[in-house]
C-alpha cells in the first residue's frame, strides 16, 4: 500500500474498530493497513464520519482496536497496558487536536511544559524546552498568557508546541485547522511545513483538500476503509500558502 | 519532582478557578474537623482550672480519710467513720516515705444545711483559723472560718444561691455565711467526694438507706463548731491532705500504702481531677458523636460536590491522558485538590476547635481560673488530619478512579456519563402529574446522588432526634447526670454547637445536591420545556426530586436511625437509656414534616434559578 522507508515509524495491519453488535454492528475502521516512514507527512482525508479520527485515535493509542495490530518504532502497541500506553504517548507521540484542548487554568508555557513534566524532566529543563518551543512557533511574547487571552491560531500553535515537547517520533494532528480562519490556518500550515523540513513524521487528518495537498502522501477514507492513496510530488516544499491559495 | 510540581500546580489552579466550590468543600470538612478537635481537646482544656486551683490552694497530692468502705449498693463511700482509731492511722500515714508535707487530720461531720428555703446534705470540715500549707481553700468572697461562721464551697454556694452574709442553719443551728471558697482537695459540687456514705447523681427508686447523704455539699467551719455539731465524738470522720515529693507518683503511693494493709482510704489528685472534669468528659462524648455525624455529612456533601466537579473535568481528564498521564497520575491530580482542601480544613479545624474549647468548659464553678487554650498534641493533630483525609478520600476515590479509567477519546469529546435508565420507574411515573413525573425521573437519573441525599438527611434527623432526647433529659432531671444548673448550661452549649453544625451542613448539602441536579438536568429540563412543560412545573419537579429522598431520609432518620444512634451513645457512655424521655410520636412526626418543608424551601431557590434559563441557550449549549 505504500513505498515508505524500510523501517516504518508507524505500522498498522488489519486494523479494525467496531461499535455495536449483530445487525447494529458498525465498522468505524475496517481492515486498514498502513506504513508511515520516518520524516514522512501523510494526510488522511474523507467526509465526516468516515472513521479518520477513529483511525488517528487507534494509531496514537488513545483508543483500543477491535482487531489488527499497531506497531510504533518496531514495538507492538495495541496489546500493551494502559500505563505503558500512557508512557508511550508522553514520549513517542504528539497530538494536535481540532479543539486545541489546552488546560484553561495554565499559561501557554505551562501547557507546553506539561508533557515534559509528566515524563519526569526537571521543572527547569521542562520550562527551558517549553520556552524554546514557544519561540519556535512565534509565541515568545505570549508565554505567560492564559489560553483565553490567545487567538484561535495562537492556541493551536501552543498545542503544536506542546505536541513537540518530548521530541516525539510522530505527531498526529486531528483537523488541526478545523476551528481556524484563513490567516490562522496559514500560520499553522507554515508551522507544519517547518516541522516537515526538520524531519518530523506527521499524520494529519483533515477534510480540507487544500491542507491534504501539502502532504507527501494523501490517503482517502470512506466507510472506515482506505479507498485511494496518492503520492504528491509538490509535498511541503515551496510556498505552502501559495500552493493552497491562502496567499499570493 | 516535575510530576509533583505538576500535580500541585493543577490542583491549586483548579481550586482557584472554582473558589466558591472550594470554599464549600472547605467548610464541609472543617465543620467535622472543628467538632472533632473540640471533642479531643476538651478534657485538656477543662483540666486547666483544676490545675490553677491546685496551684492557688496548695492542693494535696493525696487525700486520706478515716472512714471505711461501705457495702451498700451504689454507694461510693465509706459506711461509718472510724473514730479516733482512724486518726492514729492518718498520723502514721503523714510519716510515710515520700510525704513531704501535710495538713490535718481535720474532723468532718455530716449535717443538713438550710438556706434560702432550700435544704441539702453537707459534709462539714473543721479547720483552723490559721492558714494551712496544704489545701488552704482559696477565698472567692468574704473571709475564712470563724466560730459561728461557715464558708461554702463555691459551686455549692452558687447552686444554693447563697452569698456572704446570708444566714443558714446546720442541723437547726444558725450560722452566717462568712466566705465562699474553692479547693482542689475535693471535686466541686455536685461531685463531692464522700467522706461519709453518700450518693451523687439521681436518687434511685425506693427509699435510700438511712444515713446516706445525697449530693452533699462541702462547707468549712471551725473545728470547735464541727465538734459541737457532731452528735458524739465517735461519729466524727477525719481527713488529711498529703503533699508528696513526687506528685506524679500519687497512685504508686496509694498502692504502696493501700487499704489492703488496713490503711485509710485515699484519693489521688488524679482521681479528683477526673471527677472535676467529668462534665468535660460528657461534653467530649457529645462532641465526638457530633463529629462522627458531621464527618458522615461531609462525606455526602463532598461526594456530590466532587461528582459535579468531575463531570466538569471530563475533558481535562482526557487531555491529561492524551498527553501521557497514566491512570494513577490522573487519579492523583484529581485527588490532590481534595487532599489539599482536607489538609487546610484539618489545620483550620484544629485552630478553631482549640480556640473555642474554653467556651464549652465550665469556668469558675468551684474552681479558679478559666479553661485555657489547650496545646494540640501530635495524636490529636494526627487524628483530625486523618479524619479530614479519610473524608476527602472516601468522597473522591470513586469518581477519581472512574475518571482515570474512562475512555480517553470519550473524555476528550467531553461526553458526560449517561444517566441510568430505570424502566419500571419510567413506566410508573407516566401515570403521575407532570411535576411528579419529572421529579421521579430526575431522582432516578442519578441513583447514587439520591442515596447520598437520603443518607445526608437520615444522619441529620438521627442527630436531631438524639439531641431532642438529651435536651429533654437535661431539662427534666439535671441532677440525674450529677450536674448543677451551670453545668447543664455548658452541656446545652455543646448540644447547640453540634445542632447548629449539623443543621448548617445538612442545609448546605440540600442546596448543593439540588444545584448538582439542576446542572445535570439542564438539557432534559430545557427539552421538557420545549415540549410544553412550564418553568413552574420544571422547578417544582427539581425541588420535588429532592423532597422525595428527604422524606425517605427523615423517616429512616427517626427510625431506626435515631433509636440506633441513641443506643450507640448509651453503649459508649455507659448511660441508662431507660431514664431518658423519648420524643412523643407527634414530635417525631413534626420532625419529619419540618425536615421535608425545610428541604423544600431550601431547594426551591436553586430549582427556580435553574428552570429560568432560556430553553434555546441550553439546548444549543448541549450541541456545542
Amino acid at each position: 500500500m505504500n513505498d515508505a522507508a524500510d523501517t516504518p515509524v508507524l505500522r498498522a495491519r488489519g486494523l479494525r474498530k467496531e461499535h455495536g453488535e449483530g445487525e447494529g454492528l458498525v465498522r468505524a475502521v475496517d481492515e486498514v493497513d498502513l506504513d508511515i516512514g520516518p520524516g514522512e507527512t501523510v494526510a488522511v482525508m474523507g467526509p465526516s464520519g468516515c472513521g479518520k479520527s477513529t483511525l488517528l485515535h487507534l494509531l496514537g493509542g488513545l483508543d483500543r482496536p477491535s482487531g489488527g495490530e499497531v506497531w510504533l518504532n518496531g514495538r507492538r502497541i495495541d496489546d500493551i497496558g494502559e500505563k505503558a500506553l500512557a508512557r508511550l504517548r508522553r514520549t513517542d507521540i504528539g497530538f494536535v487536536f481540532q479543539a486545541f484542548h489546552l488546560m484553561e487554568e495554565l499559561t501557554a508555557v505551562e501547557n507546553v511544559e506539561l508533557p515534559a513534566l509528566l515524563a519526569g524532566r526537571s521543572p527547569r529543563a521542562a520550562r527551558r524546552r517549553a520556552e524554546e518551543l514557544l519561540e519556535r512557533v512565534g509565541l515568545a511574547g505570549r508565554t505567560r498568557f492564559l489560553p483565553s487571552a490567545l487567538s484561535g491560531g495562537q492556541r493551536q500553535r501552543v498545542a503544536v508546541a506542546r505536541a513537540l515537547s518530548n521530541e516525539p517520533s510522530i505527531v498526529l494532528a486531528d483537523e488541526p485547522t478545523g476551528n481556524l480562519d484563513s490567516a490562522a490556518t496559514l500560520d499553522v500550515l507554515q508551522l507544519f511545513e517547518g516541522l516537515h523540513e526538520s524531519g518530523q513524521t506527521l499524520v494529519i487528518v483533515t477534510h480540507d483538500a487544500r491542507i491534504a495537498a501539502t502532504a507527501d502522501r494523501m490517503i482517502s477514507m470512506r466507510d472506515g476503509a482506505f479507498v485511494d492513496e496518492t503520492r504528491l510530488t509538490g509535498g511541503t516544499t515551496g510556498r505552502l500558502g501559495a500552493l493552497i491559495g491562502l496567499e499570493d | 519532582m516535575g510530576r509533583i510540581l505538576l500535580v500541585g500546580r493543577l490542583a491549586v489552579r483548579d481550586l482557584r478557578r472554582r473558589r466558591a466550590e472550594a470554599a464549600l468543600l472547605l467548610l464541609a470538612i472543617m465543620a467535622a474537623t472543628t467538632t472533632l478537635t473540640l471533642g479531643l481537646v476538651l478534657r485538656d482544656a477543662a483540666g486547666d482550672p483544676y490545675q490553677s486551683t491546685r496551684a492557688a490552694t496548695g492542693g494535696p497530692d493525696v487525700v486520706a480519710s478515716t472512714a471505711r468502705a461501705a457495702g451498700l449498693p451504689g454507694v461510693t463511700a465509706p459506711a461509718k467513720p472510724a473514730g479516733l482509731a482512724g486518726v492514729a492511722e492518718l498520723e502514721e500515714l503523714a510519716g510515710a516515705p515520700g510525704v513531704v508535707d501535710h495538713s490535718g487530720p481535720y474532723p468532718v461531720t455530716a449535717a443538713e444545711l438550710q438556706a434560702s428555703g432550700r435544704t441539702s446534705d453537707v459534709q462539714a470540715v473543721g479547720r483552723d483559723a490559721a492558714p494551712a500549707s496544704v489545701d488552704q481553700p482559696e477565698l472567692l468572697q468574704g473571709g475564712w472560718v470563724v466560730d459561728g461562721g461557715v464558708v461554702l464551697e463555691a459551686a455549692f454556694a452558687r447552686a444554693l444561691d447563697v452569698r456572704v452574709g446570708d444566714p443558714v442553719t446546720l442541723d437547726g443551728r444558725s450560722f452566717e455565711v462568712v466566705g465562699v471558697a474553692v479547693t482542689a482537695a475535693m471535686p466541686p459540687y455536685p461531685k463531692a467526694s464522700c467522706v461519709f456514705p453518700c450518693m451523687n447523681g439521681a436518687v434511685p427508686d425506693g427509699e435510700p438507706p438511712a444515713g446516706l447523704l445525697r449530693n452533699p455539699g462541702l462547707v468549712w467551719l471551725t473545728q470547735a463548731d464541727v465538734r459541737n455539731l457532731a452528735p458524739d465524738p465517735d461519729s466524727l470522720a477525719y481527713v488529711m491532705n498529703l503533699k508528696l515529693a513526687d506528685p506524679a507518683g500519687a497512685r504508686a503511693f496509694v498502692d504502696a500504702n493501700g487499704e489492703d494493709g488496713g490503711a485509710p482510704p485515699m484519693r489521688t489528685w488524679n482521681d479528683i481531677l477526673e471527677d472535676a472534669t467529668e462534665l468535660a468528659g460528657d461534653s467530649q462524648i457529645l462532641l465526638l458523636i457530633g463529629a462522627w455525624l458531621l464527618g458522615l455529612l461531609a462525606v455526602a456533601s463532598l461526594s456530590v460536590l466532587v461528582g459535579g466537579r468531575m463531570a466538569d473535568q471530563t475533558r481535562r481528564v482526557g487531555l491529561l491522558k492524551a498527553v501521557g498521564g497514566t491512570p494513577s497520575l490522573v487519579a492523583a491530580v484529581l485527588l490532590a485538590e481534595y487532599v489539599l482542601v482536607a489538609v487546610v480544613a484539618a489545620a483550620a479545624g484544629l485552630a478553631a476547635g482549640s480556640l473555642t474549647a474554653p467556651l464549652l468548659t465550665e469556668s469558675g464553678a468551684g474552681l479558679v481560673g478559666s479553661a485555657g487554650t489547650p496545646s494540640i498534641t501530635a495524636s490529636t493533630a494526627g487524628s483530625v488530619t486523618a479524619v479530614a483525609l479519610a473524608v476527602a478520600a472516601l468522597a473522591t476515590i470513586v469518581p477519581a478512579v472512574r475518571a482515570a479509567r474512562s475512555s480517553t477519546v470519550d473524555a476528550l469529546g467531553d461526553s458526560a456519563r449517561p444517566p441510568r435508565r430505570v424502566g419500571w420507574l419510567i413506566a410508573i411515573s407516566a401515570r403521575l402529574p407532570v411535576p411528579l413525573l419529572l421529579a421521579l425521573r430526575v431522582a432516578a437519573r442519578r441513583p447514587r446522588r439520591a442515596v447520598l441525599a437520603v443518607a445526608s438527611i437520615a444522619v441529620t434527623v438521627s442527630g436531631v432526634h438524639v439531641l431532642l432526647v438529651l435536651n429533654a433529659f437535661l431539662a427534666d432531671q439535671p441532677l440525674a447526670g450529677g450536674y448543677d444548673d451551670a453545668q447543664v448550661e455548658v452541656l446545652r452549649r455543646a448540644l447547640l454547637v453540634v445542632t447548629i453544625m449539623l443543621l448548617s451542613l445538612a442545609a448546605v448539602n440540600a442546596v448543593v445536591i439540588t444545584w448538582a441536579a439542576v446542572l445535570d438536568n439542564r438539557h432534559s429540563s430545557a427539552l421538557a420545556r420545549a415540549l410544553g412543560a412550564t418553568p413552574r412545573e420544571v422547578s417544582t419537579a427539581l425541588a420535588a426530586a429532592q423532597v422525595l429522598p428527604a422524606l425517605a431520609g427523615a423517616v429512616l432518620g427517626v427510625f431506626p436511625g435515631g433509636y440506633a444512634l441513641f443506643a450507640a451513645i448509651n453503649a459508649a457512655t455507659g448511660g441508662d437509656g431507660d431514664r431518658a424521655t423519648l420524643p412523643a410520636p407527634w414530635q417525631l412526626l413534626a420532625l419529619v414534616l419540618a425536615t421535608v418543608l425545610v428541604v423544600a424551601a431550601l431547594t426551591a431557590v436553586p430549582a427556580r434559578l435553574g428552570a429560568r434559563r432560556p430553553v434555546t441557550e441550553t439546548l444549543q449549549a448541549g450541541l456545542a
